[in-house]
């Protein structure tokens, strides 16, 4: 990684510090700055209240050219959070032909803290949990807050 | 011309098939295989009077192709030079009409996406405009696109500052540094591939970044890549134009049909790299498939195929959705997922008819319950219909592939012979040309299948199964001589030079008779052709 990059890395992240996103807390180790660890608290007025997730925010050696890589490390029960072991989100800013080099990640985390409180029903990973969603917003609910128990407490 | 000779010579090869078996009947090299390849009623029929005659000796034009059959199309083969030079010829037929110098023009109909009458209507009525958004407007020319050092500037990409900082922004002013912007596009061209229409690193903003700012940023190293994608846009952009799907192929087809003549006209095109695939939707032929029944027939296959069976004998619909239900358990008390509708499994009935007393389900004769069976044994019928045409459909690529691993082995075989026995390469050629009709009939064949699933059932499509079993018949008959023991191969040559032209001639039949038919309209399809 390009010392732009690393300069580019450590100033986006005294921003977060000096204006830190509500309910959100990151965990930034200098010597390993181009990997995250970002803990966040579902949305008060979402369905996943009272949950803690654990993010993993990794810059890519492109960065700020590409787009930085987010993955739920606690397991969520969400529209565009893939449901496997990684996790993985691939949505609007962090698509690369979105994605454009003067954005930061604090717009990211900002815009995972909307999709907590609302999914984006229309480019979801996971259809089966959309669809669910859509027609079924009991089900979705239920089952939502059944894994932020189980899995995020 | 250089593409006409490239494009005949390969056809020539992979067309050899009907040359090979033309040669030895008209030397009369071998009477018996005259006789049987003309023994059925179409004497006057040969199989190889498409392309072979004019194989670039006689014409170079391929359009004024005589004996073309109805299920073909004319179309054209080009290499990346010649792309590259069909690109220059338009630029330079545009540039001399606009009276705009050709590095210009280029950008104007990159710009356009290479629609060079919408250019040359537009720029007539209003060139200022029409320059200013490709971004060659008076002020681009008086202005040229430059990088200056600002005072007081901070890169928003890399947070660097300073007066010594060289910058470039476009007319929309979203201004960095120019290393950053230079290695934003480094990573478009690179990386993601994109050249003619990427966009200005500035949040979200649109403008696309012309060509002369490229220039003035990109470096020489860039320059090949940049071309090579410029000439990728160039095909994407032509309605006429498609790349050849086959993996790691530089070919580019061209052909006149049109999106919307799709469902007229199945047109299948044959690269030079030897791949045949349907111009239409680049998938591999389906012929005498529509691509928009190949589109259906793909994706209910997708949707079904896997569980049809399984769902045949263990599942049912649920009365009012249709969603499919799984019984996974004794109790008859079903609930659907999907619609929370409750029924019998027995019976089909509504729950709530039952009461609590369903044990002898003595609804049997209520409305709703034999409503609801009809509805269910309906389902199934098309549901056994469905399987009816797609067990053949999956049975033929099936047998394809094992034909070709028997070929396969067989020719391995025959090697070890040829170099025993000094057999010349030539002699058996024949195994070769058999294995690629196979290949090819067995491809029709079994989209034949797909076709006829959404055929409604009339004279036409008794004369279309008519053609579809002897054109069964003939591919079974020349599969079945693969199984014979090697030995006798040699022994079988003519018979299978004979089996092999038969099928040939069979498919050749069954697609001209359905493309005249798809062509005129005659088809009666039980679903909308899109
Ligand atoms: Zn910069
Ligand atoms: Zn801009
Ligand atoms: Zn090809
Ligand atoms: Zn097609
Ligand atoms: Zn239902
Ligand atoms: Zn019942």
């Amino acid at each position: 990684m390009s010392a732009g990059a690393k300069k580019r890395i450590m100033k986006e992240y005294t921003e977060c510090m000096n204006d830190p996103p509500t309910g959100m807390k990151i965990n930034f180790n200098e010597q390993n700055m181009t990997k995250w660890e970002v803990l966040v608290d579902g949305p008060e007025q979402s369905i996943y209240a009272g949950g803690h997730f654990k993010l993993e925010i990794n810059f890519p050696n492109e960065y700020p050219f590409k787009p930085p890589v987010v993955s739920f490390k606690t397991k969520i029960y969400h529209p565009n959070v893939s449901n496997d072991d990684k996790g993985s989100m691939c949505l609007g800013l962090l698509r690369a032909d979105e994605w454009k080099p003067p954005n930061k990640v604090v717009a990211v985390l900002r815009l995972i803290q909307t999709l907590l409180i609302e999914p984006n029903q229309d480019d979801a990973i996971e259809p089966s949990i959309a669809n669910e969603y859509k027609e079924n917003r009991k089900e979705f609910e239920k089952n939502a807050k059944d894994w932020v128990k189980r899995y995020a407490k | 011309m250089d593409s006409e000779d490239d494009f005949n010579s390969s056809q020539m090869s992979e067309d050899d098939f009907a040359q090979d078996s033309d040669v030895e009947i008209d030397e009369g090299k071998d009477a018996e295989s005259a006789r049987s390849s003309s023994c059925d009623a179409s004497d006057t029929w040969t199989v190889d009077s498409d392309f072979d005659d004019d194989v670039g000796f006689e014409s170079q034009d391929k359009d004024i192709k005589p004996n073309k059959h109805a299920y073909e199309v004319d179309f054209n083969v080009f290499e990346p030079s010649q792309i590259q030079a069909s690109q220059h010829k338009q630029i330079a037929e545009v540039s001399s009409i606009l009276v705009q110098p050709p590095e210009a023009t280029a950008i104007l109909l990159r710009h356009m996406r290479w629609n060079k009458e919408r250019l040359i209507d537009q720029y007539m009525e209003k060139p200022e405009e029409t320059l200013e958004s490709a971004g060659l407007g008076q002020d681009a020319a008086t202005n040229p696109p430059k990088i200056t050092k600002i005072q007081g500037f901070c890169c928003d990409i890399c947070c660097e500052d300073g007066p010594e900082l060289d910058t470039f922004a476009m007319r929309c002013g979203h201004r960095f540094c120019v290393d950053c912007y230079r290695q934003y596009l480094y990573t478009k061209i690179k990386d993601e591939g994109e050249a003619a229409r990427i966009r200005c690193p500035g949040d979200k903003c649109n403008r696309v970044v012309d060509s002369k700012s490229l220039d003035l940023l990109v470096g020489d190293d860039l320059h090949d890549r940049y071309q090579e994608l410029l000439t990728r846009t160039y095909v994407d952009d032509k309605e006429k134009l498609r790349w050849c799907p086959a993996p790691n192929c530089v070919y580019a087809v061209e052909c006149a049909v049109k999106d919307r003549e799709l469902p007229r006209v199945v047109p299948t095109v044959h690269c030079d790299c030897g791949h045949y695939f349907c111009f239409g939707c680049s998938l591999n032929d389906h012929q005498p498939a529509p691509c928009s029944l190949v589109k259906r027939w793909l994706k209910k296959c997708e949707d079904d195929s896997e569980t049809a069976n399984w769902i045949s004998a263990n599942t049912k619909e649920c009365p009012k959705c249709h969603s499919t239900i799984e019984k996974n358990g004794g109790c008859n008390h079903m609930t659907c997922r999907k619609c929370r509708n409750e029924f019998c499994w027995m019976c089909m009935g509504l729950w709530s008819e039952h009461g609590t007393s369903w044990y002898n389900c003595n609804r049997f004769e209520e409305k709703s319950g034999s409503e609801a069976r009809d509805a269910q044994a309906k389902s199934r019928q098309s549901l056994e219909r469905y399987l009816h045409y797609y067990n053949r459909y999956a049975n033929h690529e099936q047998s394809a592939k094992l034909d070709k691993d028997i070929y396969l082995k067989t020719e391995k075989k025959m090697q070890q012979l040829q170099s025993s026995t000094g057999m010349s390469w030539i002699e058996v050629q024949y195994l070769d040309t058999a294995s690629h009709a196979l290949q090819q009939c067995r491809q029709t064949l079994k989209w034949t299948y797909a076709f006829a699933y959404y055929l409604a059932r009339n004279n036409l499509t008794e004369i279309f199964e008519d053609n579809q079993k002897d054109l069964e018949m003939a591919v079974e008959n020349l599969s079945e001589m693969f199984e014979k023991p090697i030995d006798q191969l040699q022994g079988l040559k003519v018979d299978m030079m004979d089996k092999t032209a038969y099928c040939n001639k069979r498919r050749i039949i069954l697609l001209n008779d359905t493309a005249e038919n798809l062509k005129q309209g005659n088809w009666e399809f039980n679903v909308a052709l899109s």
